[in-house]
């Protein structure tokens, strides 16, 4: 379990790097997006105009206020709370996001499944458990929201963030199969018929 | 008494905007008492980030979560107040669009076909707005609730048969609990509704799932039943955020309805750790904020 302070954009040998209960804090620049943002994007074929190579992205549709452009807000938002969603309703948009956006690292909470898990195997990535409902916390790590693309799907825009210390997050999947999620969800499972047992509610 | 309806709209965006801030002391103190219980490391470094982001809120005067949920308001109304209903439910859905407004709030809130979102977090029969009666004189009680969809997504009911039992619908509330993993951001308040029809079923179980922390369920059987599954839940090792541990859920909360002779309905609905709400009693004596 090794701690690495990661400047966005990675390579990808930075992310082989990696291993799950490793822990990772960020540097630079992060991206948001979610449902509507990764639906126009692959679904409607919308392309943006940001560079996401090497990028992470977080699951996320912040609380934004609008403001004049300025040099600290130079998109004309300004951040009030930014967290995470639930990621696994993203599922079926990773490996499309990591081959044609060259994204290398997801942040989001509850994990996701195994298409996510073999995309970044294949191709070089990592997702990065951050805790879900602590955005007051996490919003401390956002100095400024930088560009957003696609501002017509506010809240679900396409969002750049200037962050510093951006962690510590979690390895939760990483690039060789290894995913904390499954290692956990197969431990419940095992031990799903005793707790029902002792409730007296055995199949 | 007589309502003022102008206070009820202000009142109603005041409690949106605290709901989303200020963490009830019932959910602070059971983050305290899973933390002490907590054997897994991951599990005590994740509860020690939700305590130390409550304390962040507060000193920021910030949102405890970016989810600003779907709006709830229970209204429940005592003996001898006055008031034009369909004029109550104008004033609060007000309330509701000028907390979104005015903080500014991201308004979670969009049709579920053109998912067009009005910036509001209003809608086609939101917020939604539930109306009951009580006893006590002279008194208007408003409870607000942000529901966040994240656990709102751990929604389930099934109707089983006397054939299958309650010994059914326990397996079938342990089964959806290891369904939801870490995707209704443990740890969490299982909400569990046993009886009466489909709907009213899983309005019982969003009922348990917003009850206090510590709380017990009114009826006896519900209330060994909740002992039961409170333990229980604490031994799936599915722990804070998934990612293994004890603390899957502060509690489990069951409330209990009658129902049909043919039938065993059970209906779970998940509050997540952000476990917001806040609390307006309005007497002639003035206005009253809490949880």
């Amino acid at each position: 379990m090794t701690h690495h302070i990661l400047t966005t954009p990675v390579s990808e040998d930075q992310i082989r790097a990696l291993g799950v209960a490793d822990t990772v804090t960020l540097e630079q620049t992060l991206f948001g997006l979610r449902d509507a943002t990764l639906i126009a994007m692959f679904d409607k074929d919308r392309r943006t105009k940001l560079d996401l190579r090497g990028h992470a992205v977080i699951h996320t549709a912040p609380n934004v206020r609008k403001v004049e452009v300025s040099q600290e807000a130079p998109a004309g938002y300004e951040p009030i709370c930014i967290g995470t969603t639930t990621s696994m309703r993203m599922e079926r948009f990773t490996r499309a996001l990591m081959l044609r956006e060259g994204v290398r690292v997801i942040i989001g909470k509850g994990g996701m499944g195994e298409a996510s898990l073999s995309a970044f195997k294949e191709i070089g990535g990592v997702y990065l458990a951050i805790v879900g409902g602590a955005a007051a916390l996490q919003t401390t790590w956002i100095e400024a929201i930088e560009a957003v693309d696609f501002d017509d799907l506010n809240p679900e825009s396409l969002w750049h963030f200037r962050i510093s210390g951006f962690g510590p997050l979690l390895v939760g999947m990483d690039s060789h199969g290894g995913s904390l999620f499954t290692q956990v969800q197969n431990d419940v499972r095992s031990r799903r018929d005793d707790v029902l047992a002792a409730l007296g509610a055995e199949d | 008494m007589d309502l003022n309806l102008k206070e009820i709209e202000d009142i109603s965006k005041t409690l949106y905007i605290r709901a989303l801030k200020l963490l009830p002391d019932d959910v602070k103190t059971g983050f305290d008492r899973l933390l002490r219980d907590e054997t897994n490391d991951t599990g005590k470094a994740i509860l020690g980030t939700m305590i130390q982001n409550v304390a962040v809120a507060e000193r920021t005067r910030n949102l405890l979560c970016q989810d600003t949920g779907i709006p709830i308001y229970n209204v429940m109304i005592g003996r001898d107040v006055s008031f034009d209903g369909a004029a109550l439910k104008e004033a609060i859905r007000r309330g509701c669009e000028r907390a979104t407004h005015d903080h500014p709030l991201r308004s979670s809130v969009v049709h579920p076909v053109t998912r067009f979102n009005e910036h509001t977090s209003c809608g086609l029969r939101v917020p939604i707005i539930n109306f009951d009666f009580d006893e006590r004189e002279e008194t208007v009680d408003i409870e607000m609730i942000p529901k966040g969809s994240g656990s709102e997504s751990g929604s389930y009911l099934k109707m089983f048969t006397p054939a299958d039992g309650i010994k059914a619908a326990k397996g079938f509330i342990i089964d959806r609990i290891i369904e939801s993993g870490g995707r209704v951001c443990p740890p969490t308040i299982v909400g569990v509704g046993l009886g009466g029809t489909s709907d009213l079923c899983m309005h019982l179980a969003k009922i348990a799932a917003t009850r206090a922390i510590g709380s017990i369920s009114a009826d006896p059987e519900g209330a060994i039943i909740e002992s039961q599954l409170s333990k229980a839940v604490n031994e799936l090792g599915i722990g804070p955020q998934g990612l293994g541990g004890r603390a899957t859920a502060f509690e489990v909360h069951v409330e209990i309805a009658a129902t049909h002779i043919t039938l065993v309905p059970v209906a779970v609905n998940i509050q997540c750790h952000s476990a917001r709400r806040a609390r307006a009693v309005i007497t002639p004596g003035g206005i009253a904020f809490g949880v």
